[in-house]
């Protein structure tokens, strides 16, 4: 399993350490690090890679790359998923899971791995447990701790350990009981040259937050709950009753989670929210190029669409951009050649436009292909696919809960060709 | 020690220049101040770390927590901090936990540096294994298990077996782990903790049971034998494991499953084998011969039950359980059930790119063997701009693994836009695709070639240079139509100026010039003329295009190639002048050359190997699919072989569990009243003769398959009776128990039966041949009693979720296998039916009070919160039990004729020699349910040996499916083969049209049913006949009258030409002039119901019932047409 785990930052330092078996020297990472090198970007390196006598599998959040040392046969998606836990628990934990926020909390991180991995087998990765054992870092805490002695290390077993529902800990209480869930639909879509769609997809997810006292049992039912394709759950979902019902039913664990997500079923023609009109032109020969772009609303079901964010890869030729927008503000990284138009909000009436020229390189060659652009947008109060929540009900518990359900669309890679 | 090099790196430098002589001195020299301690807080490297070591004597816990907290800082840079380690261990009693927990982690970093020092922890860490909380006893355990120091193996070795025995089951868990760690510090132990194993993998604790099966892959994965006795509960269990169990259980029980269980796979070889045999013979012969023969495969009920409880994993989140579900799918499941993964894995697609990489990885080798899983999802894998390089490759191979005819174009155009791409080497692994595409799919190599040759004009070198070997590539496997691209790739070189282009166009041209005769001379012109000005690699190839030309075109090129050889002779370039002397010594013949020159043309102009285009990941599939060595295609260290499966079904006892009546206490008392009442309804209902015994035994005895096989001879019974006596008896014991047990027990005896029914068909089969009313009689009796005790078992097993629904599970399977069994359903059905509402009744009865069982939780768990509030969500996950339909059982019978007569498919005038003739054998399909199957013959009618015939591309209306017959490597001339495909039709007669294929040539062929083969035969009593047809009226319903032919006026005549023209089954009928017929369509199974009634006057009334109009009128017409006609 798991033997030790290296944090390294972009520019190829270690800055953490830690060994569950016995200690092996630093010296493996060289290896990663010519893999680094190699790549040109820090995404493409090789997630696994082969030394004489260890396997580096890594993952990359974050502007960190978490490096586990690996010495026999192991599922690799095994590592990896328990890598993805480790950083969304310091995600958790910290606010940000930053090479600044690992070195502040070292101590932490350090009695989180610990709890975390047992010579290198996870043994406790569900995030209450956790919170149980080891509560996270507050100012106030801190504080406290400093002068009292005491500490943030919990004595007791945590309750959800050994339970049938280790996802909550027994004896929640709450004076608001609230229950909310938010259904969080992204777009995939690859729109082509002309502006119709080469592939399109709906997911989503429905994200809970649910601060309820004692143990609650929840019943969420939808509308229609045949537009959704493929789901995975949270463990604390019954999956027999889902398969028989379409019904959600489950004790929640305490606090926030994902209950669910899911994939809109592939038949379903999938509505487009916004349209991008695109000329961009390199002439050869010349030194000028012309850009111009104008984003406008599709399909949004009368609903605005906010938070537009454009952005594009130039090609390497693009020396500058000289451009103006009808709204909102761009930058132009000449290092990076990354262009990004921050929109916000789309009004239908003045459809947001960029354009102006770029400098080209002189006598580099015309660029066989123009940039695809990636856009970025959020639509409030709308799931694209039309999945409706019909009602949620609570049994177990006498109280009556405050509900909540809030709709939002977002683009997820969401690319046009141009 | 490694230094690090980062923003604040001078001082760490300092640090670690300095601090090692400090500290050291630090041992033995006094305490410095320890003022240090508050500011310690705000930057741990404010002061030297020599004040560590007074704070870690000092007396107050904050500043010893303060310096634990500093060290632990150093530990986790990497810096060396074992000077202190006195020091750190003295405070291993700490009552402060967080200071404890502290201390742990440097002993477990450093003990095995200070081994003499880290013994003085021990006596602490053996008396908090005693300690009253848990958590305690744990941890101590895991750090004292940790730290690895030879010496106390024995003390360790203690503490584990007193551990796996803790009461909690979380010390339990600790345990488990304890024992790898053990045995990585001393293999000898191994004996001992094979023992501690196999107690562990005993235990009933979710939460142990991952831990335990790592502990036992670790130690000893090939005592496969352990996991025998806890195969089922590890099945029953595995929802219930934390995720990362559940992922090394699901691998585990895959490579058992290998070794334990028959390859489902075989079976679609069995029966293709059936088919075939059916087809030759007459009917009687049938069933003498094929029911011998077919030892008809049957999945070990534990082999499904595996299936059955991963398959609810594929919605997991975490991806790992998704990847372990999916491989186990591939590596077990009958082919046809592997495609339930797909989805699956495509969803992991939206996962972090890490995951993508491995599930792709995966994805690929996948789709190499089994195209039709993922076509359907073929835009799942288009490439996006942002996706990192090795992603793009990935998702390239598998649209080239999925590229088929049908969607090539598609997959061309999304191909068109990569080749744009700024990624260079993403644009070259493009044109290798399109290279393979053009190989793989003769429709489009042509399309393929001429984009390639567009793409010669490219900027890009890269490009260019990979579409010119490409296009070699693709030329060299098809030498026969390409002299126009030979020319046109010779007319670009006028404009191409990438050197290795050039080269590449100059070698085909020399390679084919016989081809392009007129063109060669004239380009090798150009060339001459150029020649000094060329880049060496295209001198080269002028040269070698002069010396071919010269061999086969000597009277043109003559002079020019002398001319080139007298330039390459004088060249700068000492490869070129030594090519040019080499080549002038081999063509031109002259006294001094020797006996080489003779043989000029055969080595210049050998015919070369065309290169194979193929998949980079086709010999990944040796590997378990998911694991670390698939992925790195080499076997990594401890990687375990899967083994092929047995060609023997290894003892199926061997997984049987004792009854253990241990927790008969846990059941509620409610149960034991149940039971009781239970019992007094059994008795009295199961009547006169005593086959009560064995009515309850089988009630309690099948888990799964009994429907089917609970075959009722009256001599089987008694062997049945006699044969299980024994476990009855055990088994109505534990009935009363808890349900643990019993479903133990059931399945106990189920596997018995098992045992016995392998034997039982071939007797059964040739005593219903001898005489068909004694057995008849006795199957109706046999299944009275079979109701009954189903019905009491659904009771009992009502009680208990996953047992029951276990049982509702199965029965798609034996449906399936039910080819002989086919007799005696049809005369079950009717009782089976009535008792199925009996039953109902009765579990709905019962349902609230059964409601706190919950499925199989850990019965250790008293304080399960869940069961206190249960709420009515239950219910529902109750309701899917019902043992039986409640909707009509229908039953697809054999046939009652099968005509011989065969259609042509491909004349032997058009098929150049091949001849084809189908056939419908009117038997279910083993490809699909949803298939006609077809049996076409081929004969070689022709001189020459054929080869390679296979299905080609398919123009299929939309909603047809045609599964193909393995394509036939070589026919000889005069001999015919038969085989066997299934089509789709989709209950049209539309015709499926495809090409039947040849090495060379490609026929267009189509086959066309007729309506009545459309159906399968169903039988029904005349009952429910009538009930289904009163159901079936107004629109469903059709009449006619019709003028029956006179030798077809007898009721034989009208059944022999109805079931002659349609695939229907006889319903037996009261009136002597009324003839019922029913059946179903193949793929919607709606039921088609034919009345005909003969009227006086040789008219005759026709009346169809269907809900398929179209099928019903088409059927009207064709019966309308033969009993008209005599």
């Amino acid at each position: 399993m798991i033997h030790s785990l290296f944090l390294v930052n972009s520019s190829g330092d270690i800055f953490l350490e830690k060994h569950w078996k016995s200690v092996v020297s630093r010296s493996v990472c060289d290896y990663f690090f010519e893999a680094q090198e190699r790549a040109s970007e820090p995404e493409n390196v090789a997630p696994v890679i082969p030394t004489p006598h260890h396997y580096l599998i890594s993952v990359y959040r974050h502007k960190i790359f978490f490096v586990a040392v690996i010495q026999s046969e192991v599922p690799p998606l095994f590592v990896i998923e328990f890598l993805h836990r480790v950083v969304d628990t310091f995600q958790d934990y910290f606010g940000v899971c930053s090479e600044a926020a690992v070195k502040d909390n070292v101590v932490v991180v350090y009695e989180l791995l610990e709890e975390m991995l047992d010579n290198g087998f996870p043994l406790a990765t569900e995030s209450n447990i956790l919170k149980e054992l080891i509560k996270p870092p507050t100012i106030l805490r801190t504080v406290v701790n400093t002068i009292t002695g005491s500490t943030n290390v919990g004595e007791q077993l945590p309750t959800g350990q050994l339970s049938v529902v280790p996802w909550r800990r027994t004896g929640v209480k709450y004076t608001n009981n609230e229950a909310y869930f938010d259904v969080v639909e992204e777009i995939d879509a690859i729109i082509d040259k002309s502006g119709s769609t080469v592939t399109a997809e709906i997911q989503g997810v429905v994200d809970a937050s649910v601060k309820l006292t004692g143990m609650p049992d929840l019943t969420l039912s939808f509308m229609n709950p045949r537009l959704l394709d493929d789901v995975s759950f949270h463990p604390c979902v019954r999956f027999k009753r889902w398969e028989a019902e379409r019904i959600l039913s489950f004790i929640p664990p305490d606090g926030n989670f994902r209950l669910l997500s899911y994939h809109v079923s592939s038949q379903n023609l999938v509505a487009i929210p916004v349209y991008v009109k695109h000329s961009i032109s390199f002439r050869e020969g010349s030194s000028l190029g012309h850009f111009e772009i104008t984003i406008g609303p599709k399909q949004t079901m009368g609903k605005a669409v906010e938070g537009v964010l454009v952005t594009s890869q130039m090609p390497k030729a693009v020396l500058n951009m000289n451009l103006t927008c009808t709204q909102g503000a761009y930058t132009f990284d000449p290092v990076t050649k990354m262009l990004s138009w921050d929109v916000g909000k789309i009004n239908p009436q003045k459809l947001p436009s960029l354009k102006g020229s770029m400098s080209l390189q002189t006598g580099a060659s015309k660029p066989d292909e123009n940039p695809t652009i990636n856009i970025q947008c959020k639509i409030q109060q709308l799931a694209l696919s039309g999945l409706k929540v019909n009602r949620l009900d609570m049994y177990g518990e006498k109280y009556k809960p405050f509900k909540g359900i809030k709709y939002m669309t977002k683009a997820g890679k969401f690319q046009v060709r141009t | 020690m490694l230094s690090m090099s980062n923003n604040n790196s001078m001082s760490y430098n300092d640090q670690g220049g300095a601090a090692e002589p400090a500290t050291e001195a630090g041992l033995e020299s006094t305490p410095t101040t320890s003022a240090g301690a508050g500011f310690g807080l705000f930057s741990t490297d404010y002061k030297k770390n020599d004040d560590l070591k007074a704070m870690l004597e000092s007396s107050k816990d904050s500043s010893k927590l303060e310096a634990m907290k500093r060290i632990v800082g150093l530990i986790a840079k990497g810096k060396n901090a074992s000077e202190l380690f006195p020091a750190v261990v003295k405070n291993v009693a700490s009552k402060n936990i967080e200071l404890k927990k502290l201390v742990y982690v440097y002993l477990v970093r450093y003990a095995e540096e200070q081994q003499d020092v880290a013994l003085l922890s021990i006596s602490t860490f053996q008396r908090a294994l005693k300690d009253p909380n848990q958590l305690i006893r744990a941890s101590a355990l895991r750090v004292l298990s940790s730290i690895r120091v030879p010496i106390i193996v024995p003390i360790m070795m203690l503490a584990i077996k007193e551990a796996a025995t803790d009461l909690s089951p979380y010390v339990r868990k600790t345990a488990a782990h304890a024992i790898q760690k053990l045995y990585s510090l001393d293999p000898d132990q191994k004996e001992h903790l094979i023992e501690v194993i196999e107690k562990l993998l005993k235990d009933k604790s979710t939460l142990v049971a991952g831990s335990v099966v790592m502990a036992f892959e670790e130690v000893c994965p090939d005592r496969i034998d352990l996991i025998h006795k806890n195969y089922r509960k590890l099945c029953n269990l595995l929802v219930d494991v934390e995720e990362w169990g559940q992922v090394l259980i699901i691998n585990m029980l895959t490579r058992y499953a290998r070794t334990q269980f028959l390859s489902p796979w075989k079976q679609d070889e069995i029966l293709e084998e059936n088919s075939e045999q059916a087809f030759y013979g007459s009917d009687d012969e049938r069933k003498n011969k094929s029911v011998p023969a077919s030892q008809p495969y049957v999945m070990d009920p534990d082999h499904r039950l595996l299936l059955r409880n991963t398959k609810p994993l594929l919605q997991s989140r975490n991806t790992a359980v998704v990847m372990a579900v999916a491989q186990l799918y591939w590596h077990l499941a009958p082919k046809s059930e592997v495609s339930l993964v797909t989805k699956s894995l495509v969803r992991l697609l939206r996962s972090h790119r890490e995951v993508q990489f491995i599930v792709l990885q995966n994805i690929a080798t996948m789709s190499i063997q089994r195209k039709g899983m993922f076509e359907p999802y073929l835009k799942s894998f288009y490439v996006r701009s942002t996706d990192p390089t090795h992603i793009k490759t990935l998702k390239l191979e598998i649209l080239t693994n999925l590229a088929n005819g049908a969607n090539i174009s598609t997959v061309l155009r999304e191909f068109q836009t990569y080749v744009k791409s700024q990624d260079k080497q993403f644009a070259a692994a493009t044109i290798q695709a399109i290279g393979r595409c053009a190989t793989n799919i003769s429709e489009v190599t042509d399309t393929c070639l001429n984009g390639l040759v567009l793409l010669l004009s490219n900027r890009d070198e890269t490009v260019v240079a990979e579409s010119v070997v490409v296009i070699k590539k693709l030329l060299q496997t098809q030498p026969t139509q390409h002299s126009d691209i030979i020319k046109h790739m010779a007319k670009l070189l006028d404009n191409i100026a990438v050197p290795m282009a050039r080269a590449s166009i100059l070698w085909l041209i020399g390679e084919y010039c016989e081809r392009v005769p007129k063109i060669a001379p004239d380009v090798l012109r150009k060339m001459a003329k150029a020649f000094t000005c060329e880049e060496e690699i295209v001198k080269l190839q002028t040269l070698n295009l002069a010396a071919k030309l010269y061999l086969t075109n000597a009277k043109q090129t003559k002079l020019l190639t002398q001319y080139i050889l007298n330039l390459g002779k004088y060249d700068p370039n000492y490869d070129i002048r030594d090519r040019t002397r080499f080549i002038r010594q081999l063509i031109v013949p002259n006294e001094k050359s020797g006996a080489l020159s003779k043989y000029a043309k055969k080595i210049l102009l050998a015919p070369k190997p065309a290169p194979v285009l193929e998949s980079p990941f086709k010999d990944r599939d040796r590997f378990q699919l998911g694991t670390l060595s698939h992925t790195l295609n080499t076997k990594a260290s401890g990687y375990l072989e899967l083994s092929d499966w047995p060609a023997m079904a290894p003892d199926q006892s061997v997984r049987n569990v004792e009854v253990v009546e241990l927790f008969t206490e846990s059941t509620a008392p409610a149960g034991k009243v149940k039971t009781a009442k239970r019992d007094d309804a059994f008795y009295s209902g199961s009547g006169e003769e005593e086959a009560s015994g064995s009515g309850s035994d089988s009630s309690s005895s099948e888990e799964s398959g009994s429907d089917s096989e609970s075959s009722s001879d009256d001599e089987e019974n008694g062997r049945k009776k006699s044969s299980s006596g024994s476990s009855s008896s055990s088994s109505s014991n534990s009935s009363s128990s808890s349900g643990n047990e019993s479903r133990s027990s059931q399945s106990e005896s189920g596997s018995k039966k098992k045992n016995l029914k392998k034997k039982n068909p071939r007797k059964e089969n040739k005593k219903s041949c001898k005489n068909e009313s004694e057995n008849e009689e006795t199957t109706k009796r046999g299944s009275k009693t079979k109701t009954d005790s189903v019905s009491s078992k659904s009771e009992e097993s009502s009680s208990e979720k996953s047992s029951s629904s276990s049982e509702s599970g199965s029965e798609p399977e034996t449906d399936s296998d039910s080819g002989t069994d086919q007799k005696k359903q049809k005369q079950k059905t009717k009782p089976k039916k009535e008792e199925t509402k009996e039953v109902q009744e009765k579990t709905t009865k019962q349902e609230v009070s059964l409601l706190d069982l919950d499925d199989f939780a850990p019965v250790s768990m008293p304080a399960a919160p869940r069961s206190a509030m249960l709420s009515p969500s239950l219910i529902t996950d109750l309701e899917g039990l019902s043992l039986l339909n409640t909707s009509l059982t229908i039953d697809v019978t054999s046939p009652v004729y099968v005509p011989a007569k065969s259609h042509e498919l491909l004349h032997r005038m058009s098929g150049k020699g091949l001849a084809a003739q189908y056939h419908f054998p009117r038997q279910p399909c083993i490809y699909s349910s949803d298939m006609v199957s077809v049996q076409v013959t081929l004969t070689n009618s022709g001189d020459q040996k054929l080869e390679d015939i296979h299905i080609g591309e398919k123009k299929l209306p939309s909603g047809l499916q045609i599964h193909d017959f393995n394509s036939i490597e070589s026919l000889e001339p005069g001999a015919s083969i038969t085989v066997s495909m299934g089509i789709d039709f989709n209950d049209s007669t539309q015709a499926a049209n495809f090409q039947l294929c040849t090495k060379s040539d490609q026929f267009n062929v189509s086959i066309q049913p007729a309506v009545g083969e459309l159906l399968l035969p169903v039988t029904m009593s005349e009952q429910d006949f009538r009930t289904q047809q009163g159901k079936l009226t107004g629109m469903n319903e059709s009449t006619a009258t019709i003028s029956v032919a006179p030798e077809n006026s007898s009721g034989r005549a009208i059944v022999h030409k109805v079931v002659t023209a349609a695939n229907l089954g006889v319903v037996p009928s009261a009136q002597e002039s009324i003839h019922r017929f029913a059946a179903k369509t193949v793929k919607a199974a709606d039921l088609v119901l034919v009345t005909v009634e003969l009227k006086e006057a040789s008219t005759a009334q026709l009346l169809i019932n269907t809900e398929k109009t179209v099928i019903g009128s088409m059927l009207q017409r064709e019966l309308k047409a033969v009993l008209t006609q005599g």
